[in-house]
């Protein structure tokens, strides 16, 4: 009895090995798994596809829908997957787990183009290495309905012109980060909160209404609410471009808030070579001329791919690479600094409420 | 007794009378499934967010965690929450206060004034809101309310040159969002309460020279008073904790407790602040109705 279920388990230990080694020896060929937001460009079917015809490479995806589930994803299933998207702002993070790998750019000839602003972002340089491939990227500044006066400083938006007129983004973060820029702090590491909550509070005449969504700011612009607002690059494109309104995306004198995405090879990937072909292809100019004008994108990290877009282009027009120049890419917060914005952001609207 | 086999066959012989549950078995029978499933979905999450209260960090994720009362000091470390708390209240009391009269006099007017399949009707239009969603009703206030919008459409055409009385984005345009959506559960409450009176009552009291008002105040409202203050509980608890009305027709001025909590959970991620303000919050629901607890007894006794 002690014999046979002993021989049993073997046969089961060695059969669920099997099971497990099977999909990996079979992928070592030819297959990758990618892991990224769904529907944010690198699982658009067309583009997968040319890219299987191209080199042979099969790509699997797999989805996360928070940033902290991504990284518990590559922490609990190592050598699954081999690339990953992260956000600049929290590759610190997935270093310091060892959860990716450097960026081989000897192997991604399109990173030549890559704009030299977002390549030597502190947010992929930790100590002298250089993380991730840099892949998309966005701003956080002004839009003022057009045939108005075009702001060149923030602090237009306490500007007495304006009473009754701004929208501001109920996001903490933004919101913290913005004003830092405009009372000259560091908008990653702000010391002097009070000076900026003052700031914030002296907005109050000006402020008409927060917005949390893209909706909601496309039907409270269109109903002429307000005419001066922070907000998104690539949605002031949308609403340009999809519901026609009269928005003119502004950087101002301060500089945007940038976000950028990249693309990690991720620590044990079986295929580091197939990885970093894909990720090649996933800032090839081709590849991104085709999913700004068909799908829709945000900007590419790759400045060759930008200049192949149409002159007319509005994400090309709106993020002009001069703009990198005067901008800072958002760093990653820690939870106390978080909390203080947070409650910094509370006291600000309960203040406007009030 | 399952277990000896002579007696279960004798149990089921032909004529054999099964011995009757005891009474508390069938009602405890009858309870458990709500019972149960109220333990399920809203007692054990409940004790969950109240021991999250006590934390320092949502605990999801690496970073260590503590116990803490410092969540329950918000009040005192950031002064600015209690005159958020006090305008939710007021909030909550003028929403339940234009609530108890447009739907008591609605509910008078359904139980006195129509019969038959008339009113059957008018109680199905007042149901109709609650068959369209939240959201796409309270979108449809911000179209009325706004500048230039239905509203002022609709003065315009009688009175070409009148200004605009849109009024978006105040206090007024959010009690107004929240009566629309709460005035159904004020109607059907005292419409249940007045369709019971006895219509003897009114008409002897009519036929001893007793006018509309006396009767109105003598007799239909504190007979309806259970209906009405259930309406109100019905209403004030929500609506205080509302987040949905203020953030779209309040702007600026739409920070209620329940915008801050919503914060504090879908923005801020940080889960013990916002369950210790919720439980600051029902400490101080239940603390008002402790105080009226004779007035809402005595009404309700009726």
């Amino acid at each position: 009895m002690q014999q046979t279920r002993r021989s049993f388990l073997t046969i089961m230990g060695a059969a669920a090995a099997a099971g497990l080694a099977r999909p990996r020896l079979a992928r070592a060929a030819t297959s990758i798994t990618v892991l990224n937001w769904q529907g944010y460009g690198t699982d658009e079917a067309w583009a997968v596809k040319a890219f299987t015809e191209k080199t042979g490479i099969q790509v699997v995806h797999d989805y996360f829908s928070s940033e902290p589930e991504m990284l518990t994803k590559l922490r609990t299933n190592p050598g699954v997957y081999d690339v990953v998207l992260i956000n600049s702002a929290r590759v610190s993070q997935a270093v310091a787990d060892s959860l990716v790998v450097a960026a081989d750019f000897s192997k991604v000839p399109n990173a030549a183009g890559l704009s030299p602003d977002l390549v030597n972002s502190a947010n992929r340089n930790i100590d002298g290495t250089g993380y991730g491939v840099p892949w998309v990227w966005g701003m956080t500044a002004l839009a003022a309905r057009e045939g108005g006066t075009i702001p060149d400083s923030y602090a237009a938006l306490g500007d007495p012109a304006n009473v009754g007129r701004v929208a501001l983004s109920d996001d903490a973060v933004t919101m913290v980060a913005l004003v830092a820029l405009l009372t000259g702090q560091d908008m990653n590491k702000p010391t002097d909160l009070a000076a900026i909550t003052d700031k914030l509070k002296s907005f109050k005449p000006n402020i008409k209404l927060m917005w949390s969504s893209e909706d909601q700011w496309n039907k409270s612009f269109a109903a002429k609410e307000f005419d001066l607002s922070v907000y998104w690059s690539g949605s002031s494109a949308r609403s340009k471009h999809i519901s026609k309104l009269p928005v003119q995306f502004v950087v101002p004198k301060e500089g945007a808030l940038v976000w950028m995405d990249t693309l990690n090879v991720v620590s044990g990937s079986a295929n580091p070579d197939a990885a970093l072909a894909f990720i090649n292809y996933m800032i090839d100019p081709e590849f991104y001329v085709e999913w700004a004008t068909k799908v829709g994108a945000p900007a590419s990290a790759n400045s060759t791919a930008m200049d192949k877009l149409p002159a007319d282009d509005l994400t090309r027009l709106i993020h002009d690479p001069k703009y990198l120049k005067t901008s800072t890419i958002q760093a990653a917060l820690t939870d106390e600094q978080r909390e203080a914005f947070n409650n910094l952001w509370q006291e600000v609207k309960a203040f406007y409420a009030a | 007794m399952p277990l000896d086999p002579a007696n279960s066959t004798q149990l089921r012989e032909p004529g054999g009378s099964r011995k009757p549950l005891p009474p508390w078995a069938s009602t405890a029978a009858l309870l458990v499934p709500t019972y149960g499933w109220l333990t399920l979905a809203v007692f054990l999450p409940l004790c969950t967010m109240f021991a999250f209260s006590f934390l320092t960090a949502t605990p999801m994720g690496k970073a260590p965690i503590v116990f803490t009362f410092k969540q329950y000091r918000a009040f005192i470390d950031q002064p600015y929450l209690l005159g958020v708390a006090w305008q939710s209240l007021l909030m909550g009391f003028w929403t339940t206060f234009f609530c108890a009269v447009l739907g008591f006099f609605a509910a008078l007017a359904l139980v006195r004034a129509t019969e038959g399949k008339v009113r059957e009707t008018l109680l199905i239009l007042v149901l109709l809101p609650f068959w369209t969603n939240g959201l796409v009703r309270v979108f449809s206030w911000t179209m009325v309310l706004r500048e230039g919008g239905f509203l002022d459409y609709a003065i315009h055409s009688v009175w070409p040159g009148a200004g605009s009385v849109g009024f978006l984005y105040t206090r007024q345009a959010v009690v107004v969002g929240l009566v629309h959506g709460y005035l159904p559960y004020m109607i059907l409450t005292c419409y249940i309460a007045l369709v019971t009176i006895d219509n003897t009552i009114v008409e002897a009291a009519s036929s001893l020279g007793a006018r509309w008002w006396t009767i109105l105040w003598k007799i239909l409202l504190p007979m309806a008073a259970p209906g009405l203050i259930s309406g109100s509980v019905l209403i004030f608890v929500p609506v205080i904790g509302s987040f949905m009305e203020p953030r779209i027709l309040g702007g600026r001025v739409g920070v209620t407790m329940g915008t801050v909590i919503e914060d504090q959970f879908t923005q801020a991620f940080n889960w013990p602040l916002g369950a210790a303000l919720s439980f600051t919050m029902l400490a101080v629901v239940l603390g008002i109705f402790a105080t009226f607890s004779g007035v809402l007894r005595r009404g309700t006794a009726l």
